[in-house]
């Protein structure tokens, strides 16, 4: 078993200095998740402009506990996801997901996924998939939140 | 401690306690010689998660499986006769293991958590002299496994009774310093673990018996990691220290999973209402009524794990040839090698009790840096198994500011030289991932 398939430079860079990390104002939602099997906690939350599938990932701001993985997973989905519309960075969440349910048999697209390319390995322990979607799960159940709070404010 | 650093095979040699014939018995464990990715060696540290099992359990469930199979108590022939005393045979090995003064008080369950939701559900709807409502409480400690805390909390819940807990100090025992505050005339149900998963400590659990039954409270021990590592002798504990109800599991006794014991004293499993309802737990059924069969049957609804049952006896006949105080100097004496070896990584640190004579043999340690998650993953990757994460513990975790934690634990087959790939692994896993 070939531990640097899993630990790519690139996670263990996002672990030690991860970006984005913090939580901050504002936002319209914000959600915590666990993953009930080992622990590993996120609080999470999204700042959206702009309304519909064009809303805009002004900001997503969280504060993580957990393994290096999930940790980096998290540091990475933030550069991905900030600063596209919503129907974007959802569309690259599909991706992502598809590459971690894939067993390893899954080519990702750098050109797409950037640094989450480096996730390709998590993919072959199937033990560890969690752990890297955990703050992606969190960033979409948010961005649904706020989402839905923007439609109920524009039909007030 | 008789081993202070350095841990090396040729100190451990020397190691006072370990089993005779250790090879031997590691031989009765056909796992314990395979090989894992790579061809690395197993060096299996997780047995307080589940143990691994002999040759003699594995033989007698195919046996079973081969040459007697029927179901029990109900079959009228050959074969249904043969199951039914090998079912039952193992309800005896299994009394005589824990000194159960009765053979018609031990229950199978599927596990422990079904034997601790046993008890809780049937007091849940006890009426009369055990009938829980508001102004009665129940008493659990900090350090509980989850299976040892959720089922209480829904009794509460469910009767309005209040949920009262024992802290832990930083030391990692339980605090008595206000038991006297904590078990009083409120008090119905003090539950707690005799062995903790996560701690390792061992608890008092004569001195709270004995306190808890001054006030007429009922004491539910969770001995799922207290009856494979230490000798449990029921009938020869005095009565008002000797605990009301048992749970442990099959799968941590070197038996198979798929079944669990419940013992409870005579008098309160007479009084306390069925669990669950259907076959072999009546007397007879009408339209209008029934009634139930007598203890233990009385709580055994529906065909049970029978050859799960025979594997579980095999298993507690095989640690009782062995002899538990055997098994127990050996899990003292590997707990002492390794807490010496843990203590020799810098940057490590471990949760509870530091002195082997005062804990079992599972050990959970934080390593400065690395999340626990990646420590079992390279750990892994060099054969070594251990667990990461909260134990199903969480308010032990919590209680030591931390989220999670690696846990290595010992069994009656574990050599020290195991404990030595254990430290090797660990001082490479900070290599790895730069820190120390």
């Amino acid at each position: 078993m070939d531990l640097d398939t899993l630990y790519q430079e690139i996670i263990l860079d996002h672990y030690k200095n991860p970006h984005h990390a913090g939580l901050r104002e504002p936002y319209e939602a914000e959600v915590h998740h666990v993953n009930p099997t080992c622990g590993d906690e996120v609080t999470l939350r999204v700042h959206l402009s702009g309304d519909g599938a064009e809303a805009v990932v002004e900001d997503v701001s969280y504060a993580a506990e957990g393994c290096s993985i999930s940790q980096a997973s998290a540091s990475v989905m933030t550069d991905l996801v900030i600063g596209r519309t919503v129907a974007e960075a959802a569309s690259l969440h599909e991706e992502f997901l598809t590459l971690m349910q894939g067993r390893g048999t899954v080519e990702p697209d750098e050109d797409r996924l950037e640094d989450g390319i480096a996730f390709a390995g998590v993919a072959k322990f199937p033990a560890r998939v969690k752990c890297a979607l955990l703050s992606w799960m969190a960033w979409k159940d948010a961005t649904a939140q706020a989402v839905a709070t923007d439609d109920k404010e524009a039909h007030r | 401690m008789s081993v202070t650093s350095t841990p090396d095979s040729q100190v451990a040699a020397g190691l006072s306690g370990l089993l005779p014939g250790l090879d031997l018995i590691r031989a009765d464990f056909p796992i314990l010689s395979r090989t894992l990715a790579d061809g690395k060696a197993l060096v299996y540290l997780d047995s307080a998660n589940t143990s691994q099992k002999p040759q003699v359990v594995i033989d007698a469930m195919v046996d079973h499986l081969e040459r007697h199979n029927a179901n029990v108590a109900r079959a009228m022939h050959q074969l249904g006769a043969e199951s039914t005393a090998a079912f039952e045979g193992a309800r005896d090995m299994v009394a005589a293991f824990i000194g159960a003064p009765s053979r018609d008080e031990v229950i199978f369950t599927k596990n422990a958590s079904e034997a601790l939701n046993l008890v809780a559900n049937t007091f849940a709807w006890a009426r009369g002299d055990l009938q829980l409502g508001a102004g009665d409480e129940v008493v659990i400690t900090e350090m509980e496994h989850h299976s040892n805390i959720v089922p209480w909390q829904l009794l509460t819940e469910r009767t309005g009774a209040t949920l009262r807990w024992f802290s832990v100090t930083d030391d990692g025992l339980l605090d008595l310093s206000r038991l006297d505050q904590l078990i009083t005339e409120r008090t119905k149900i003090v539950s707690l673990t005799w062995v903790s998963n996560a701690l390792g400590t061992v608890n008092p659990i004569a001195a709270i018996a004995r306190r808890a039954h001054e006030v007429g409270a009922v004491v539910v021990v969770d001995a799922a990691q207290a009856v494979p590592q230490m000798p449990v002798d029921l009938a020869a504990m005095d009565d008002v220290e000797r605990p009301d109800f048992l749970a442990f599991t099959g799968h941590k006794v070197t038996g198979p999973t798929g079944i669990g014991v419940l013992w409870g004293r005579g008098s309160l499993l007479e009084q306390l209402p069925p669990f669950l309802g259907g076959g072999e737990m009546i007397a007879t059924v009408s339209m209008e009524k029934s009634t139930y069969a007598p203890i233990p049957h009385k709580f055994e609804a529906g065909t049970p794990p029978i050859v799960e049952a025979v594997g579980l006896g095999a298993a507690v006949d095989y640690l009782a040839a062995v002899g538990m105080d055997a098994v127990r100097a050996h899990e003292e004496a590997i707990t002492g090698y390794a807490l010496a070896g843990l203590g020799s990584v810098s940057g490590l640190t471990i949760l509870g009790p530091t002195d082997a004579a005062l804990r079992g043999g599972a050990i959970s340690f934080e390593l400065d840096g690395v999340h626990p998650h990646d420590v079992a993953q390279v750990l892994d990757s060099r054969g070594v198994a251990v667990r990461a994460g909260h134990h199903c513990a969480k308010p032990a975790h919590k209680r030591f500011g931390v989220q999670s934690s690696t846990r290595m634990s010992s069994y009656l087959y574990t050599k020290p030289a195991e404990i030595d790939a254990l430290v090797e692994g660990l001082e490479y896993t900070k290599h790895y991932f730069k820190v120390g």
